[in-house]
């Protein structure tokens, strides 16, 4: 018991976000379990557990089931483009059918052991040479044999048969609730070391998967739970996927924001690897700021994303012309990606995958992503605020000038996100409506800009068909940070 | 009997050389010399030495008896010291007999 806190080498699982929550994977040569409420995901990741490994690690597995059929495991997997046909066929996958077993009925009369299982589970690991093993799940094991007391000090023996063959494991058990015991029938108990939890919630008419590293053999890793997606492209996914990254470089570069009166108000323009925030209300002029910053980028010959959760590509393209800038042409010249998604076709978590799949494949230099505020529609306020930080994490890393607007409220005034969300951002923009002298003005004030000086004042800007004009400071007019319907909240 | 004799044939999984797995195909044998005389084959196969049959017959726990002739075929699972649960399981009593059915259950 003297290397109990002695943390172990770690194997990687070549799973997007569940190597960066763990630090580096799950503990080589030992088991982990792996206990959620049904339609978690245990299957699935128990399937991609061997999948990476073999794809990216070139390490065979052995599946142990006690539940799908090995014809139900190919066939889901298929459909993520997994095919374990092949890797069976090339002896890098093997089956333990465990499954149920057949029309016959089978009796117990006497004493028994799981000598049977071990035997086989030896055969496959060594007939392979496998490096990994998932065994799904320890709880079906219960149902098939009656004698809890016996199947848990059997499965025991089995648990330490597999610590014998040197392999990695990850092992599935059922829970009951979300927060309450670990696991049905204290599974826990003899595979202790390591504990991974998998969720399913319903939190405000919101399904959300999610992943906690309950303990991991005495080392570090990261707390509380993680937001997962099951993603066609990358299977399971598990985000934020860059909080824990690289330290994020400190870029000195400044790129323009589009605006020239803007920059002069920044200081000199957006740093390179900067995150900014515009928040306004509804109509004052987000998506053309938003389009000015892409159209300054295309300009200098940069690709550009522009990634609109409110407006349909026709409403985009049509209301930019009236202010002087084609989309569809910038386009053309192939330094535009323009991207229109409805907000309830897809959870929140599958709009974050494909923002960064956008960034993943078109290697943009800039990215604008209009408007935050569409998400809430299909996601909380804490799954937002995840997926922003994680985002924003992620473009820094790949030193994406990004610039995401809000509708006010979001950012600005004492919404519940703003204090996660200052922390993140560089620079934060507010557009706002100004009464003065009876007329509604626009104005824009520069409130953040991270390492630098800014224009404190608070100009007015127009809006005509060439787009966005910042003039002078805008006096005679007070409430405008703060309107009074946001002063007695 | 109705059946015709010679047709019965087992075939019992083991591990090794445990006690418990001696005594399973011990108990098989006697089980079947009483009720069918010399008219049956048992097969012991040892699972660390076959892992491969283990497999193909699916095995979990040993000892595991497949009776494999004459059809229905049975699992009986364990080392089948109770005789008369182990005689129903493997269906070497007959329906008729008024065999004192009121073991454990």
């Amino acid at each position: 018991m003297s290397d109990v806190f002695q943390p172990a080498p770690k194997l990687e699982t070549g799973i997007a976000g569940l190597d960066q929550i763990t630090f580096g994977g799950l503990p080589r040569g030992r088991t982990t379990l792996v206990s959620g409420t049904t339609g978690t995901g245990k299957t699935l990741l128990a399937t991609e557990f061997l999948a990476r490994g073999i794809q990216r690690h070139d390490e065979p597995g052995v599946f142990i089931t006690f539940e799908e059929r090995p014809e139900d495991i190919r066939r889901n997997a298929a459909s993520l483009g997994l095919d374990i046909a092949a890797w069976e066929a090339a002896g890098m996958w093997a089956f333990v059918d465990a499954s149920d077993a057949g029309p016959e009925s089978e009796e117990i009369v006497g004493g028994y052991d799981f000598g049977g299982l071990m035997a086989r589970v030896g055969h496959a690991v060594t007939g392979i040479c496998a490096k990994r093993l998932s065994f799904d799940s320890l709880g079906a094991v219960f149902s098939r044999f009656a004698d809890a007391g016996v199947v848990r000090s059997e499965l025991k023996r089995v648990v330490g048969g597999l610590r014998d063959l040197e392999v990695t494991s990850l092992l599935t058990a059922e829970r009951t609730e979300e927060y309450g015991a670990i696991s049905r029938f204290s599974i826990e108990e003899f595979v202790a070391d390591n504990v991974v939890l998998l969720r399913n919630v319903l939190e405000q008419e919101r399904r959300r998967r999610t992943v906690e590293i309950l303990k991991l053999r005495g080392a570090p890793h990261r707390a509380g739970e993680w937001l997962f997606a099951i993603d066609a492209r990358q299977g399971l996914v598990v985000l934020p996927l860059s909080t824990i990254g690289a330290g994020t470089p400190a870029s000195s570069e400044r790129v323009t924001t589009g605006i020239p009166e803007l920059d002069e108000m920044c200081g000199g323009g957006f740093y390179k690897d900067a995150v900014a925030f515009v928040s306004g209300p509804t109509g004052v002029g987000k998506t053309l700021l938003a389009t000015h910053f892409v159209a300054a980028g295309v300009a200098a010959g940069e690709r550009c994303v522009l990634f609109s959760f409110e407006e349909s590509r026709e409403q985009l393209v049509r209301n930019a012309s009236s202010w002087g800038l084609d989309l569809e042409a910038m386009e053309a010249t192939g330094s535009l990606m323009l991207r229109c998604e409805s907000p309830e076709l897809a959870s929140l978590e599958h709009h974050f995958l494909s923002v960064e799949q956008a960034i993943e494949d078109y290697r943009p230099m800039r990215l604008a992503v209009d408007n935050l505020s569409a998400l809430e529609r299909v996601a909380t306020v804490r799954g937002i605020r995840d997926v922003v930080i994680g985002l924003g994490s992620y473009v820094k890393q790949h030193e994406v000038t990004t610039l995401f607007t809000a509708t006010s409220g979001f950012v600005g005034g004492s919404s519940v996100t703003e204090a996660h969300l200052s922390v993140l951002t560089d620079s934060i923009l507010l557009l706002r409506y100004a009464e003065v002298a009876g007329e509604m003005r626009r104005s824009v004030t520069v409130v953040k800009m991270r390492g630098s000086r800014h224009d404190h004042a608070i100009r007015e800007f127009t809006i005509d068909d060439h787009g966005m004009h910042i003039g002078d400071p805008l006096r005679g007019a007070s409430g405008v940070l703060f309107p009074s319907e946001l002063k007695g909240r | 009997m109705a059946e015709t004799q010679d047709s019965y044939s087992f075939r019992i999984f083991v591990t090794g050389e445990s006690l418990r797995s001696q005594r399973a195909a011990a108990n098989l044998r006697s089980l079947c010399a009483a009720a069918l005389g010399d008219g049956f084959e048992i097969e012991v196969v040892d699972v660390l030495e076959r892992p491969e049959l283990a497999e193909s017959e699916r095995i979990i726990a040993t000892p595991t008896v497949l009776r494999l002739s004459p059809p229905p075929s049975r699992r009986v699972v364990g080392d089948l010291s109770d005789f008369d649960l182990a005689a129903a399981a493997l269906g070497l009593v007959q329906p008729e007999a008024p065999a004192n059915l009121g073991g454990p259950s």
